[in-house]
């Protein structure tokens, strides 16, 4: 916090001074930019003039509204409103400034530049809040990406909201004051109150909701198979079945097998949970699980907007993108999808800002087997509606799924009470944690995660077979069964079932294993 | 083998110039070609020429066989006529056989049904997979036995019948409504090319002329005379199915039938004709024993091959039981990952085959 006086070499006037000095205040804050917090700097500047409130330097109507607020909330928390001509600026000019979180920059930079708080006090000290017209502060969105930003640029103190500030102190190096009101901040910088620190969320305590157990699902081996498979090596997966299957019920069981997310991992999906204002304060430790309906549309699945906001694959970023009813989704939405699930990113260019919005999911997407959802011999679609349902699936993400499998209908047999439950998440985990692990040793150094994300080159290069594992691949190309593409997939899929066997070659069972689950025939009928 | 003779290559293209007109006469009253096309040459000329009715009698007077022999091996098209010996006897049982057939493919199947009976296999277009299923496999069993199927190349049950019999390197006849060279429906444009490499494509019209409403029921006349049994798979009340079936009867041909859902829509028709005394068809077994009498003829159907070991030949018989995966691997007694192995093995060898949305799928064995 700096105050300037004016200059020695500004020219006298003749008349007397007023009391109050003429003074020029600047209150750093953040705006948000996709999933960061850019600092934003609030000059205030207190002349003597007519009364008037400018605020220049790209604000929206939000930020505009700023000044009634802050008035309202000085007036109420017994502070003085300088009745001189007051000139805000918000720099960098160019950012676009949106929504009301300048409001507390506005105030404490109008209590600094009219001598109601003293500039030392706010010293390395960032302010984030909007206000209420009684002078309370009001929680902001991002509050760990403001708190992140903060570390970035050197700032050792926050003063946020009582409501955020526990995901504001996950960052060690940021002191973050939780401040209910605009007077509670004027004690705190006149050193006559102090807050509560606010409470660690740290990661040894436990996930605070259970999540649903594969115990639960009895029966449909197949699928349990391909669904470990898909956490091992992080990759996408069609189920097809009949509705009642359990489609849904094994998706959401994904999450649960996944290993717990890392420190950083778990920073990243709090954080964007921060931004887009949704879930429980503090460090989230569960992966998340997003289902949008079918009717979703592109910008809502991917992100964008006039302020673009994150979509559903940002919001599913290091967990679960569950699509059910694949066929129902419009396929401009679909489309949306195959770039960022290539590159893990979604990228959205607005004027002169590009943004980029994290988006590394598991795609998990399920379909009934044609559109009366009976499929086989139960179906009663005639050609022409199967093919046409085909031909809907056969749309642009199919490419983009590395193992199919189908689901039959829950027999009577294995809802029985009696029925032997399956095997329960954790044991699956432990699988699924150990592959991981071996794949994370192989990758660490190429910056891949997982087997899903090899490029082609790497794939080559990890994936080298000898010949005789090589043989069901080669057969299946001379069948015309596999493409280029195909094949690499295969070969990725078979090194996360050599992962999960805890085998560091790819033996002749692994291929021929990855080849029953690879992505076949949803296009015409072969009648 | 002889091509036709001029008289009948003329009328074959005479046809074809007026099929149009034929057409302005006859889908008004959405009426079949009878008569019509028992008219001779001037006749029809003067029933259905119309403001072309100059320009017919010019053709008729000015007819160059030479030149249409000409476009007609450009074409890859063979022509045959009553008067050649490529022509089956059979279709002599019309009242209005056709004077020309325009042929892709090999032209001995034509005659041939004459000797060995052929099976005509129909049904709708928009078929259920037990439909497709059946005609499927009936054309793959009477391929095997050395039967011909013959069908209409439609969409649906016309098709499966139709891949049915080329999978098993069978006999297989496609009568078309368009000219021979035409792949209509388009979708079959590689069914058209399979059909007219290993199999027969005939029409009564001449190469590239498109198809009329009319031509479909006087294709349809043609499908039931040149077989002895006609087997109807799946068929609505109002399907034009029906109009090849009452040819067939009227020719005095057996017509048999495959049973459908009673509720299904798409087999009401087949369905009434069971009802009313036809046939019940089965699969291909069903069709011999119609055909040649009970056990008439012997069904040589494939079995897997030889070097299958034990567990492949139990993974086969689970697919080939319909069994979906979790029953696999309990039939088997394999977990189900080694289960996906062996069946992707099979699978390469060509025995099972995956669908995208219906899991594994027993395939044609030869």
């Amino acid at each position: 916090m700096t105050v300037t006086q004016p200059s020695p070499t500004a020219p006298e006037h003749g008349y007397g001074r007023p009391s109050v000095q003429e003074m020029l205040a600047s209150v750093p804050t953040f705006a948000l930019e996709g999933v960061d917090a850019r600092e934003v700097t609030v000059e205030v500047d207190v002349r003597r003039g007519l009364p008037a409130f400018t605020v220049v330097g790209l604000p929206d109507a939000a930020v505009r509204e700023a000044r009634e607020r802050v008035r309202a909330a000085l007036l109420n928390s017994e502070l003085e409103f300088p009745l001189q001509r007051l000139t805000v600026n918000l720099a960098p000019a160019w950012v676009r400034k949106a929504g009301a979180s300048f409001d507390l920059a506005l105030a404490v930079g109008v209590l600094v530049a009219s001598g109601q708080v003293p500039a030392e006090a706010l010293d390395g000290c960032a302010v984030c809040g909007e206000l209420s017209l009684g002078g309370a502060l009001r929680p902001v969105r991002g509050a760990l990406s403001i708190a992140i930003g903060c570390r970035e640029a050197g700032l050792r103190r926050l003063v946020v909201a009582p409501g955020i500030a526990a995901d504001a102190a996950l960052i060690d190096d940021v002191e973050v004051c939780a401040v209910p009101t605009l007077g509670r901040l004027v004690d705190l910088l006149y050193g006559r109150w102090e807050p509560e620190r606010p409470r660690r969320s740290t990661r040894t305590s436990p996930p605070p909701v259970e999540l649903p157990d594969l115990a639960d699902v009895r029966g449909q081996a197949d699928a349990r198979r391909a669904l470990e498979i898909a956490a091992a090596g992080g990759h996408s997966l069609l189920m097809v079945g009949p509705p009642g299957a359990g489609k849904t019920m094994l998706a959401r069981r994904l999450p649960g097998i996944l290993p717990p997310p890392t420190l950083a991992e778990a920073l990243d999906i709090t954080r964007i949970r921060g931004i887009a204002g949704i879930g429980e304060e503090g460090l989230v430790r569960e992966r998340p699980f997003r289902a949008p309906h079918h009717t979703i549309s592109a910008q809502g699945l991917v992100g964008g907007g006039a302020r673009p906001r994150p979509g559903e694959m940002t919001l599913a970023h290091r967990g679960v993108l569950f699509l059910d009813e694949l066929a129902e989704f419009s396929r401009h939405a679909l489309e949306a999808l195959r770039q960022p699930l290539e590159s893990g990113a979604v990228e959205i260019t607005r004027g002169q800002v590009s943004l980029r919005f994290p988006a590394r999911v598991l795609l998990v997407a399920a379909a009934n087997p044609c559109a009366c959802g009976a499929g086989g011999e139960h179906c009663r679609c005639g050609a022409i509606a199967r093919e046409r349902y085909r031909t809907r699936l056969s749309g642009p993400l199919i490419d983009r799924i590395d193992l199919v499998c189908q689901l039959a209908p829950v027999s009577a047999a294995s809802l029985a009470p009696s029925a032997p439950p399956g095997e329960a998440s954790a044991a699956v985990q432990a699988r699924v944690r150990d592959a991981r692990e071996r794949q994370a040793v192989r990758l660490v150094d190429l910056g891949f995660a997982c087997n899903a994300e090899l490029s082609t080159g790497a794939t080559r290069a990890l994936t080298a077979l000898h010949r005789r594992a090589n043989e069901p691949l080669v057969a299946a190309l001379d069948a015309g069964m596999l493409t280029g593409r195909g094949h690499d997939r295969v070969l990725r899929v078979a090194r996360t079932i050599a992962d999960l066997e805890g085998s560091s070659r790819i033996t002749r069972d692994h291929v021929s294993e990855a080849l029953g689950y690879r992505t076949v025939g949803l296009g015409p009928e072969e009648a | 083998m002889s091509e036709a003779c001029d008289a009948c290559l003329r009328r074959g293209y005479l046809i074809g110039l007026l099929a149009g007109r034929i057409a302005g006469v006859l889908d008004r009253s959405r009426r079949r070609p009878e008569g019509l096309l028992t008219l001779d040459d001037a006749e029809l000329v003067m029933a259905v020429g119309g403001a072309d009715t100059q320009e017919a009698l010019d053709f008729l007077a000015h007819f160059e066989s030479a030149r249409a022999r000409a476009d007609l091996r450009h074409a890859k098209v063979r022509s045959t006529c009553p008067h050649g010996d490529a022509y089956p006897a059979a279709l002599r049982d019309l009242q209005d056989p056709p004077s020309a057939l325009f042929c892709r493919g090999r032209l001995e199947l034509l005659a041939a049904v004459d000797d060995e009976p052929a099976v005509t296999v129909v049904g709708t277009r928009d078929a259920s997979p037990y439909g497709l299923d059946v005609a499927h496999d009936i054309g793959r069993g009477l391929a095997v036995a050395g039967v011909t199927t013959i069908s209409g190349m439609a969409l649906g049950i016309d098709a499966a019948a139709h891949r049915g019999a080329l999978g098993a390197r069978g006999a297989t006849i496609a009568v078309l409504a368009c000219g021979p060279d035409v792949p209509y429906p388009r979708r079959h444009r590689d069914l058209h090319r399979q059909i007219s490499e290993s199999g027969l494509v005939v029409s009564e019209l001449p190469p590239g002329q498109r198809a009329y409403r009319w031509s479909f029921p006087a294709r349809n006349r043609l499908m039931a005379a040149l077989a002895r049994l006609t087997i109807v798979v799946e068929a609505s009340e109002s399907s034009g199915t029906l109009i090849t079936v009452e040819f067939a009867q009227d020719l005095g041909r057996a017509v048999a039938a495959v049973p459908g859902r009673v509720n299904a829509r798409m087999a009401a028709g087949s369905n009434r004709l069971l009802r009313e005394g036809a046939p019940v068809i089965r699969d291909a077994g069903d069709a011999l024993d119609e055909l040649f009498g009970i056990g008439g003829r012997a069904r040589r159907l494939g079995d897997p091959p030889s070097d299958l070991d034990p567990l492949q030949r139990k993974l086969l018989d689970a697919v080939e039981a319909g069994l979906d995966m979790d029953g696999i691997c309990t039939f088997a007694g394999i977990p189900v990952g080694e289960a996906r192995a062996g069946l992707s093995r099979l699978e390469t060898r060509g025995l099972v085959r995956r669908d995208g949305l219906l899991g594994w799928q027993r395939r044609t064995l030869i």
